[in-house]
């Protein structure tokens, strides 16, 4: 077992540390990318006008290899672990502004009627009655912005020590260790999974109210993976 | 009281949603608009709570401008009840209900105690509390709706077609608890429909409102069916308004037949051998209650050998409609009459019910001239 976990020292992490790491470099990002999706996707849905262009804006970032926006971030953010996250916080947009803006369009016209005509205001309105009913879309958005931004994370092996997991498998090439790399894609895929299983849960204790059968955000989450690309595969 | 005053609708485009629409809503009342779709029904409701800005007149409530007033305030000082309910679905039915309380700035506490009041009077199962929209039916969640709405006890209530999207039978439970509901509450009620049945059921004003926004009739409902002021409002009332309007007339001063009646237990051979009896009696238990028809030659004293009667009607509750439809419907044409506790006062046949009928006519124009002059200009 220790050729799998036996981990090279010049990675500077436990196995352990390395998962820490590979984490916070996923999660960060799209945590920022979804502070960052509310406001916009209500705007989108505020000013039909505005939906268009943030589409095709955030579709062209997803886009942009990460490599070429290492070039350009490393002027200003050097080799560190943002030079990582900055990009994989653009790329979680392009599933987390439509995901947002699907889920505020799902909430049905006689609800928002009544919630103005009760004398809601308009950011009460958002925050008491849209976006809990938003919450099954944008769960589903975040599923897939999450278990992508993870495998993301692997190519911040291309600006030195950043990868977290993603670095063993620099490394299992560099110290001809080929179980490293296997210990890489199955740690990484595992953690895809767990967490993608703890938003589930997350959804189901956010949305009692929900019917058991015939969860909408089943036909949303579809839709949105059909959507989602994959930028560039991952070396 | 809301008055309307010379109230317009106009949008960028030129469409022209309400024109110059003038109405004075009374407190304490049910006040209907009514029309087909585009007349302009629920833009003048939605003007009513600033959910649209009319482009000219005025809407005062109480007298007082309701452009003068905070938005939020006025339309909380408003019950809205909308088609399908529109329930926070997140929420549970008790929240669902507490919603403007608590905007008010009560206590979680007491606004659900209010909430649980409210769901007693619109004849909701308080078991139901926890529950989530979704676990209701249609007419449940409408309820919900209407308790909602409800819940500060605003002087005003909204209804945007709130039974359009609920079957025939659920649509008549909730239109008569509405009614119930406001024998005891009392609120200026404004209610949308496209539905002139439910109008007349409902309604103790109709404006009936055509395309293009106007006004074509604002009268109450016996009114609008006896007198028509157009032949637009005449074709919305449909074929049969003749019959509805008979809905308003009371079978109180009905003049019944008693003569036909006889308790089961009677001496049928002297019954028999009357020579005034017609041959076909109507037999009532011991308690005066119906059992059914009989006919004299050829009954053998066996209830259950007795013609069935149909349905009665109950003399001074039921109209002459009601009365009308049984004698239609009685394979003798007879209509049985009840009292309030089930025993018979009598039978009417349709001739006698037809002469009650001309009699109210002509006592109506009697007590109402300037309705006389309108009935004879109808065409």
């Amino acid at each position: 077992m220790n050729g799998f976990f036996d981990i090279p020292s010049d990675l500077q992490h436990s196995y352990l540390g390395l998962i820490a790491l590979h984490m916070q470099e996923a999660l960060i990002p799209v945590l920022v990318g979804l502070l960052l999706a509310l406001p916009i996707g209500l705007l989108c849905v505020h000013y039909d006008w505005l939906y268009p262009p943030v589409l095709w804006s955030s579709t062209v970032l997803y886009a942009i290899p990460s490599i070429a926006f290492f070039v350009v971030l490393i002027d200003y953010t050097g080799l560190t672990q943002l030079t990582v996250m900055i990009p994989l916080c653009l790329y979680s947009l392009v599933v987390l502004v439509p995901a947002v803006v699907d889920g505020i369009r799902s909430v049905p016209e006689e609800t928002n009627a009544a919630a103005a005509a009760m004398g809601i205001g308009p950011v009460n309105r958002y925050v008491q009655v849209q976006l809990p009913i938003a919450v099954p879309a944008i769960m589903a958005g975040l599923r897939v912005a999450t278990a992508s931004s993870i495998s993301l994370v692997s190519v911040g092996s291309l600006i030195g020590n950043q990868g977290a997991l993603g670095n063993l498998l620099t490394t299992a090439m560099l110290y001809h260790r080929p179980q490293l790399a296997v210990t890489s894609v199955v740690t990484t895929a595992v953690l895809a999974i767990v967490v993608d299983a703890v938003l589930v849960l997350v959804r189901r204790v956010l949305t009692p109210w929900e019917p058991p059968s015939g969860r909408r955000s089943r036909r949303l989450a579809a839709t949105i993976s059909g959507a989602a690309r994959t930028p560039e595969s991952v070396s | 009281m809301i008055a309307i005053e010379e109230v317009s609708k106009r949008y960028a485009d030129g469409t022209v949603a309400v024109d110059r629409l003038s109405l004075q809503i009374p407190n304490h009342s049910i006040t209907v608009l009514v029309g087909p779709s585009g007349c302009g029904k629920t833009t003048t409701l939605r003007m009513i709570n600033r959910m649209v800005e009319p482009s000219s007149g005025t809407i005062r409530v109480n007298g007082e401008d309701i452009l003068r007033r905070p938005v939020n305030a006025l339309r909380r000082s408003m019950g809205y009840v909308i088609q399908n309910a529109g329930l926070f679905q997140h929420r549970t039915i008790l929240d669902n209900i507490a919603t403007v309380p608590r905007l008010l700035g009560w206590s979680k506490q007491r606004a659900r105690a209010r909430a649980a009041e409210l769901m007693e009077r619109v004849g909701l199962d308080p078991g139901m509390a926890r529950r989530y929209p979704y676990q209701l039916s249609g007419g449940q969640q409408q309820r919900v709706g209407v308790a909602r709405a409800l819940a500060s006890d605003p002087p005003i209530l909204l209804m945007d077609e709130p039974f359009s999207a609920v079957d025939p039978v659920v649509r008549r439970g909730l239109q008569e608890e509405l009614l119930r509901i406001q024998s005891e509450l009392g609120k200026a009620i404004v209610f949308v429909t496209h539905d002139m049945d439910e109008a007349i059921t409902i309604g103790d004003r109709i404006a009936v409102m055509r395309t293009g926004g106007k006004l074509a009739q604002f009268a109450a409902p016996d009114e609008i069916l006896s007198s028509p002021a157009d032949p637009f409002v005449e074709e919305f009332l449909g074929a049969d308004r003749g019959i509805r309007g008979l809905s308003f007339l009371s079978t109180r001063e009905l003049e019944l037949d008693r003569s036909q009646v006889f308790p089961v237990d009677s001496d049928w051979k002297r019954i028999a051998g009357r020579d005034e009896a017609s041959s076909s009696v109507l037999v009532t238990d011991a308690g005066g209650k119906p059992l059914g028809w009989a006919d004299l030659a050829t009954w053998s004293g066996d209830v259950e050998a007795l013609e069935p009667y149909g349905q009665s009607f109950e003399v001074g509750r039921d109209s002459l409609r009601v009365a009308l439809d049984r004698a239609v419907l009685a394979p003798n044409g007879q209509a049985v009459a009840v009292d309030g506790a089930g025993q018979v006062l009598g039978v009417a046949g349709q001739e006698t019910i037809a002469a009650a009928i001309r009699l109210a006519r002509q006592r109506r124009a009697a007590d109402a001239p300037q309705d006389a002059s309108k009935l004879k200009a109808a065409p």
